[in-house]
């Protein structure tokens, strides 16, 4: 756990790089077939950065992510949205250290773990916090909101048990031992 | 990526504020919209918006695309909100006065009609403050600014290296996907469900894993060249406040002072204008 | 005089090997000198460079044996921030090493971490970015420069510090050549005027000598295999053996039977003392036989009067015309930002062409979708990293059949052969990230064959590659495209490429089609090198001041003789690497 709390120059690097692949895919959205509902890959994104990073480097680029997304392309700040991407990443991101990405260790057991804590991760953000936020802040009907919440969560939910465990698996498999110090035959 | 908004160098008065100051004003002003229901206060940062979005010349080009589709948002938002809860309105002001009856159970009331009007203009309030931030605050500026109103160095490069790669990463990105496409491999278009997935997957797999190589390329690079030695820094591209800098400064901070207290002094976020 | 850097016993084995990756090196460089330091891809000597920079062993963890001592000091006491007082690295990846957000701010950046005031930042900006050459550009983000711009940003960034020594890492690698040449001009200017010690690490051997250094350091298998001055060098066969490519003109005058001598200082062609060999190589001309001329294969794609902008006025490419018949193995050259790139997307449908069309076999392809094209005209690109989705190699070139709906049976069946084609087979079963760089690239090439394309876009087929590597990537090409007859596009700005793999060059520069004629023609011709920032080869130099007649003819019988003669070329893999460039 200790290893994933600092935050030195590679997690500064982390954080950065990850908000910039996080705004980009902004845009990138899968569409569901029904009207104005669509996937976002940029939460399995998250979810990856930080079953990697850890919760530290997860919940930064959830905060800069969302916000520098929602700036650049929607001209808004939609702040009650924006904490909740931190909240996911920190849930996700706490147990950084059992799912061993980075060893390659990512069997059965750390993907059921890693959905586990995404299933909650995402209910924490999406069902609880961001409608609370919306209605504290900006007093909408807790109807409306929580409706909204719990379709944020299953889109969110359904997105990465596909998409974010696939990348994680991939990237245990490709980017852990292609460190650069593989032995040609 | 046409729809993105970008800094624009000009010379307005605006521009050349010091990005901590924009950085303050865009923080309070969107904080306190959030806050405030008051109609008379969300009416005087509406136009105070406008009007400092129309000082700082900002060009319809610049911005058009994102606002339309910020518009059909807020129209979407409106309905949603009757359409889930047609006497919000009427909870919070505590009257009801129909106008006229849509379909079942829905009567469009005063009290909702006004409500609305209220999200409404929240939501026209915080637009031209960000359009403003976002093209006249030179991104250079920005990390400095951040570290300047107390928030850890660290923090603000991060921000600026994804300010850095943003372009690059999008450049990738659309290069990566025709590569893919040519392969076969269309992220749009009539594919079932799962294969749109799996397509989404073939692109944006190359790319994440190709920036994850780039974070040890960087990190590398920053602490060759110090990076995290002390425990401050300079910046080459802070600006240094300036008297319009303080004086937009005080006014900011009094106005919001202002406004809340406006907006709290009777202990209710809302304006009622039907009692 | 006591030495700057000096290793003595010095072995060092990173942690996640088993065998160490430099042997017991010793070596002294005294201030104000100016070393090469060479050597193929694995052979250690960027690790050199990581033992001197600190990056070894905070970055990179493994254990030393032996002492290293910098300007006295430890590096691996004196930690990263301490050496870098002391030594500034470029990076192979400029883009990697631009750290700010503009020109001004990155060369900035170790000033920033050093709390100097803005007001003396700016000075010593203003001072380093003058002595640099980019003084111009210093509002400019990184995506508006280029290659050769953002390495001169890098120095800037490191000079900045006043450091005494600089160490360059592979600085050419990813330069066209006339860029590559004023890198190497500007790293020599500025050794003379600041006496600063200069070590060059790179394979490329002759584009780095194009100014003279004081030694040149030959590390092979993590050991100093010579260390002398580089006339002498050049005349033994150390460079050969170790699979470092000679300059052309050292190699032609040794296979013309030329005993070089250390006194006809070899070392650059301008200034060598040709005189005892002109008759040996005049004689050689006549002897070595003519190339054979192809014949004549119907055309398969033409690109006619094309042209292409991004914004209205502002062309990127202009009246572009070119038959590319069956068969053929082309070359498209031109400097960096030429529109090289451009004209690949537009034929593979990237983008839409303002005017003008393109024919394959004949037939208007501007309707066809970029998947349609795609059946026909592969595209592969530079870096494999940036094609490679599927974890498993199987999977990975079966992806592009998949997606199509190829029956399952059939899929397997295609990909087992394109695997057998491109030397994959046994691997089949294999994660991609247990491949090589080298196998990485041909998987990608694989992804493209199994689709059966008629025509082969290659983007950079072997930027960054050293000469066994890239001997290996350009032989699968010419087996695939001499054996199942696919024609072969390849936009580069390798001239070593251009000359011994292809039959022709078609040279863009300025949105423009300068030329279209063989490489030995374009490489000789000062004109069009000059306007495409390629560089005359040093052939014609040779043949020349040699009283050769024809340049244009003696540098083909060169390259004739070479693909003829040199068996030994695919062979040339025997020697065992650790793979990776970034050692």
């Amino acid at each position: 756990m200790e290893a994933k709390l600092k935050f030195g120059v590679k997690e500064v690097v982390a954080v950065g790089i990850g908000s910039a692949l996080f705004v980009a895919l902004t845009q990138v959205q899968i569409p569901l077939g029904i009207p104005n509902t669509a996937l976002q890959p940029r939460a399995a994104l998250l979810a990856f950065l930080s079953a990697v990073f850890g919760p530290v480097v997860g919940a930064a680029v959830g905060l800069i992510g969302h916000a520098l997304g929602d700036m650049f392309f929607y001209g808004s700040a939609w702040w009650s949205w924006v904490f909740p991407e931190a909240i996911f990443a920190i849930v996700v991101g706490a147990f950084a250290n059992k799912y061993g990405v980075k060893e390659g260790a990512f069997g059965k057991k750390e993907i059921i773990l890693f959905n586990v804590m995404q299933v909650i991760g995402n209910a924490v953000a999406w069902i609880l916090a961001a409608p609370i936020l919306d209605i504290l802040i900006y007093k909408e009907p807790a109807q409306k909101v929580f409706v909204q919440g719990v379709g944020a969560w299953l889109g969110n939910v359904l997105i990465i048990a596909v998409l974010g465990t696939l990348l994680t698996v991939g990237y245990a498999k490709v980017g852990a031992k292609s460190s650069s110090l593989m032995k040609e035959d | 990526m046409a729809r993105i908004l970008t800094y624009e160098e000009k010379d307005t008065w605006i521009h050349r504020l010091s990005g901590v100051t924009k950085l303050v004003f865009f923080l309070l002003w969107t904080m306190t919209s959030m806050l405030s229901y008051d109609t008379r206060v969300l009416l005087a940062m509406m136009l105070g918006s406008l009007v400092i979005y129309k000082m700082s010349k900002t060009e319809w080009k610049q911005v058009g695309t994102v606002l339309k589709f910020i518009l059909f948002f807020l129209v979407i938002n409106l309905i949603a909100i009757f359409l889930f809860s047609p006497y919000e309105g009427v909870g919070i002001y505590g009257t009801r006065s129909d106008l006229f009856h849509l379909f079942g159970n829905y009567w469009v009331t005063k009290e909702q009609l006004f409500y609305e009007l209220n999200v409404m203009m929240k939501y026209v309030t915080i637009v031209p403050a960000v359009f403003m931030f976002v093209v006249t605050t030179n991104p250079s500026e920005f990390a400095a600014s951040l570290n300047r109103i107390g928030i850890s160095y660290n923090i603000g490069y991060s921000v600026a290296i994804a300010l850095r790669y943003i372009p690059d990463v999008q450049d990738d990105f659309s290069k990566i996907r025709n590569a893919q496409e040519a392969r076969g491999i269309e992220m749009s278009g009539k594919a079932s469900f799962s294969s749109r997935i799996k397509n989404t997957a073939a692109i944006i797999f190359p790319l994440i894993f190709t920036s994850m190589d780039r974070i040890d390329v960087v990190s590398n690079a920053m602490e060759l060249r110090g990076f995290g030695k002390h425990k401050k820094r300079t910046w080459y591209m802070g600006k240094k406040l300036k008297r319009a800098d303080y004086v937009t400064l005080a006014v900011t901070v009094l106005l919001s002072a202002l406004f809340l207290f406006i907006t709290f002094h009777d202990g209710d976020r809302f304006y009622n204008p039907f009692v | 005089m006591t030495p700057i850097i000096e290793f003595k016993d010095y072995t060092f084995k990173y942690r996640a090997q088993k065998e160490p990756t430099l042997r017991d090196i010793n070596l002294s460089i005294y201030p104000g000198e100016k070393v090469l330091i060479v050597g193929p891809s694995g052979s250690g000597k960027s690790t050199i460079a990581h033992c001197i920079n600190g990056l070894v062993p905070f970055s990179f963890a493994g254990e030393s044996s032996g002492t290293l001592k910098v300007k006295g000091e430890n590096p691996a006491k004196l930690g990263i921030f301490g050496m870098s007082k002391i030594a500034g690295t470029v990076l192979q990846d400029t883009n990697g090493q631009f750290i700010g957000l503009t020109v001004a701010e990155d060369i900035a950046f170790a000033l920033e971490n050093d709390m100097v005031p803005q007001e003396e930042m700016i000075d010593r900006v203003s001072q380093v970015a003058d002595v640099v050459e980019v003084k111009t550009l210093l509002g400019h983000a990184p995506w508006e420069l280029s290659g050769g711009q953002k390495q001169r940003v890098s120095m800037a960034g490191v000079m900045v510090d006043d450091v005494e020594i600089l160490l360059f890492d592979e600085p050419l690698a990813n330069l066209d050549p006339a860029t590559g040449k004023r890198a190497i001009d500007l790293i020599d200017k500025i050794s003379r005027n600041k006496k600063t010690t200069i070590l060059i690490i790179e394979h490329r051997l002759e584009d780095a000598l194009y100014r003279d250094v004081d030694r040149i350091v030959v590390v092979g298998e993590g050991r100093i295999v010579a260390d002398e001055k580089p006339d002498r060098l050049l005349v033994g066969n150390v460079l050969k053996e170790q699979g470092i490519r000679e300059p052309l003109y050292v190699t032609a005058l040794k296979h013309a039977g030329c005993e070089l001598t250390e006194e006809s200082r070899p070392q650059h062609i301008e200034t060598m003392r040709l005189e005892p060999y002109k008759e040996l190589m005049q004689r050689w001309f006549q002897t070595v036989s003519y190339r054979k001329e192809k014949k004549e294969e119907k055309c398969v794609l033409s690109v006619k009067d094309l042209y292409f902008s991004y914004v209205e006025g502002n062309p990127v490419l202009q009246h572009i015309h070119f038959d590319i018949r069956k068969g053929e193995m082309v070359s498209i050259v031109g400097k960096n930002g030429a529109g090289k790139s451009t004209l690949a997307g537009i034929i593979c449908g990237f983008m839409k062409p303002v005017r003008g069309s393109i024919l394959l076999n004949g037939e208007d392809i501007s309707e066809q979708s970029i998947k349609e094209r795609g059946e026909k005209i592969g595209l592969v690109m530079q870096s494999p990293g940036q094609m490679i989705s599927k974890p498993m190699i199987y999977e990975e070139v079966a992806l592009g059949l998949a997606v199509r709906g190829v029956p399952e049976e059939e899929i397997k069946e295609r990909v087992y052969r394109t695997l057998k084609i491109c030397g994959l087979y046994p691997f089949r079963n294999w994660p991609v990230s247990a491949l090589s760089y080298g196998q990485k690239k041909r998987v990608t090439i694989a992804s493209i064959l199994v689709m059966d394309p008629e025509i082969i876009i290659l983007d950079e087929p072997t930027a960054g590659q050293d000469y066994r590597h890239y001997t290996e990537i350009m032989e699968f090409l010419k087996e695939i495209n001499e054996k199942y007859g696919i024609t072969i596009l390849m936009i580069t700005h390798d001239m070593h490429l251009m000359l011994e793999y292809t039959e022709r060059a078609i040279v863009i520069s300025d949105g423009h089609l300068l030329a279209d004629d063989t490489p030995a023609k374009v490489l000789t011709d000062e004109t069009i090198a000059d306007k495409a920032y390629l560089k005359k080869t040093s052939l014609y130099d040779l043949a020349v001041k040699c009283g050769i007649g024809s340049p244009t003819e003696f540098v083909e019988r060169f390259i004739h003789y070479e693909s003829v003669h040199d068996e030994q070329k695919t062979g040339e893999g025997r020697a065992r690497h650790g793979e990776d460039t970034d050692l």
